[in-house]
């Protein structure tokens, strides 16, 4: 078996990197989630504060609140990639650039990790970018009513960890629903259901059948690690040239 | 350089192309005609390595495109101008270029060099920073044609490189072909336009599933399937043409005074077309035959 080529892998994502450059809306849609997550949920906060602590949030019950919206961002790992992932695999099937592509001499593999890469980069930086945001917003609004620095705290440490794994999950999944699909808008639709786990495991945990703990999160790392992995090389069994050319519709 | 010996492919209980056997000559321009479904496209792919063979081989100058050693090996040393120019369109014409010289190991500064010269020599230089989705049909199969060059390949596939363009772009495309058979490279050109073929062609293949001839245009011209003779009459009528039909005569052009029938061996089958001639009431003033054009061969292989 061939050695795989990062250059080669990398010049696809660089490729990829500079069409989203291109196409605004597919940054639009990539960084408006964790901007919205970011912004508005320590304004939130803060207006719960303002209203006093009868009718609104309490330093009692703030950490809780800080901890139900930061999973927000484990729910936009599995989110977001749908948008970049689904475009830059369905976006070559119309532009019908697959096949000069696969009749160079990179490997289906290669075209795959770059592809990967591509779907995986910017989400990812749109998060970690999103939950700096929030833990500073977070960090202004809580300290004067707890009295120290709330965030960085292991609780979203464990979900910036877990996402990703999450968003390397999303993307694969993705690149599997886009191998079926011909158009972008019906593969991002598809994929948007990809997250639907992980809104069962949200609403799991408002409802308390599921305790987002350190230790429950870094198991479901974990477990999440471990679908990618399968999803990965099911995905690569997908991607298949022969396959890409004949029933690729 | 390329050389396939009952080459089969099968999708499931439908056989694309059956029993191939054919040999492209180093330097050699060769032609590839048939109609849609032909298998064209499928041996294409097939010898890209594109697409696995389902039996027979295929050589493409010492690498065998069933050995998965050799395929990357193949890929190093072709090009390919895809029936569809699949160009990223968001990307400028250089970009476009550029990324494609990235897999062939191709240094920054070859790249740039090699970018520079195809892009002049097809017309596109000043239009290098600018995407290719603004350009033209025909720009784009410059375009495209230049990216199947990037890396300088010894044999070149170019899956019907003028269908769609206007006159003006096909020419220049058409051209630029002829430009690079004189750099003797290897060409294996798949095309509908027979005017084309005869143009540019060393040889030509007529494929319709399987290998229906091959030769020069000027051979497949003077082949016994491409023979035509002319008959001029006195005058022309319904019981002429019903005579000539009864003896198994196909009648491919009639004018009052004239008729073109397809025979195989006019030595041999004239006397009895001239004999039911008459036997019609038809009065012979004269018989030739006539060169037949390569459309006229192909018309009657393909439906033959």
């Amino acid at each position: 078996m061939k050695k795989m080529d990062l250059q080669s892998a990398w010049a696809v994502a660089a490729k990829d990197f500079k069409i989203f450059k291109r196409k605004s809306t597919v940054i639009y849609v990539t960084v408006v989630f964790p901007l919205v997550v970011g912004i508005a949920f320590p304004l939130i906060v803060q207006y719960g504060l303002n209203k006093g602590s009868s009718h609104g949030i309490n330093a009692l019950t703030l950490p809780r609140y800080m901890d139900a919206f930061s999973i927000w961002f484990f729910i936009g790992a599995a989110v977001i990639p749908a948008a970049i992932a689904s475009y830059s695999v369905v976006g070559e099937k119309i532009q019908k650039s697959l096949e000069p592509l696969l009749a160079t001499p990179m490997t289906d593999g290669e075209i795959l990790l770059g592809k990967t890469i591509s779907g995986l980069v910017i989400p990812l930086a749109a998060i970690y970018a999103g939950s700096v945001i929030y833990m500073s917003l977070m960090d202004l609004v809580t300290q004067s009513t707890l009295g120290y620095l709330y965030c960085p705290n292991w609780h979203i440490g464990a979900i910036l960890l877990v996402a990703p794994f999450i968003c390397l999950l999303s993307v694969e999944l993705n690149i599997i629903i886009s191998s079926r699909v011909n158009d972008v808008r019906t593969a991002q639709q598809m994929g948007m259901l990809s997250a639907l786990p992980f809104f069962g495991i949200y609403i799991a945990s408002e409802l308390g059948f599921f305790a987002f703990n350190d230790t429950n999160l870094l198991i479901l790392a974990g477990v999440i690690l471990v679908i990618a992995v399968v999803v990965f090389f099911v995905s690569r069994v997908t991607f298949q040239r022969e396959e890409i050319l004949t029933k690729w519709k | 350089m390329i050389d396939t010996e009952n080459l089969t492919k099968k999708f499931g209980n439908l056989t694309a192309v059956e029993s191939l056997t054919l040999h492209v000559n180093d330097g050699e321009v060769f032609g590839f005609l048939g109609p849609n479904g032909a298998g064209k496209t499928t041996t294409v792919r097939m010898l890209c390595c594109l697409i696995s063979k389902t039996s027979g081989t295929a050589k493409i100058g010492n690498y065998d495109v069933g050995n998965s050693a050799d395929q990357q090996k193949i890929r190093r040393m072709i090009g390919l101008l895809t029936e569809n120019v699949g160009l990223y369109e968001e990307l400028s014409a250089y970009d476009n270029l550029d990324f494609y010289g990235r897999f062939y190991r191709l240094d920054v500064q070859k790249r740039k060099e090699q970018i520079e010269y195809l892009l002049k020599m097809l017309g596109l230089w000043e239009k290098r920073n600018e995407a290719a989705g603004t350009f033209s049909k025909g720009m784009k199969q410059k375009l495209a044609i230049a990216r199947a060059l990037i890396h300088d390949p010894q044999v070149l596939f170019l899956d019907e490189p003028t269908a769609s363009l206007d006159p003006e772009a096909a020419k220049t495309v058409r051209d630029f072909i002829l430009k690079l058979k004189k750099e003797k490279r290897t060409i294996l050109l798949t095309t509908h336009l027979l005017d084309e073929a005869e143009k540019i062609c060393d040889r030509v293949a007529i494929l319709k599933t399987r290998l229906v001839a091959t030769g020069t245009p000027q051979e497949l011209r003077r082949s016994p399937s491409g023979r035509k003779i002319k008959v001029q009459l006195q005058r022309v009528d319904n019981v002429i043409m019903e005579a000539i039909k009864k003896i198994g005569f196909q009648v491919s052009e009639i004018t009052d005074k004239s008729l073109v029938i397809d025979v195989n061996d006019p030595e041999k089958e004239n006397p009895a077309i001239l004999k039911a001639i008459e036997a019609a009431g038809g009065h012979v003033q004269f018989i030739t035959e006539i060169g037949s054009t390569l459309e006229d061969v192909y018309l009657k292989l393909v439906r033959g």
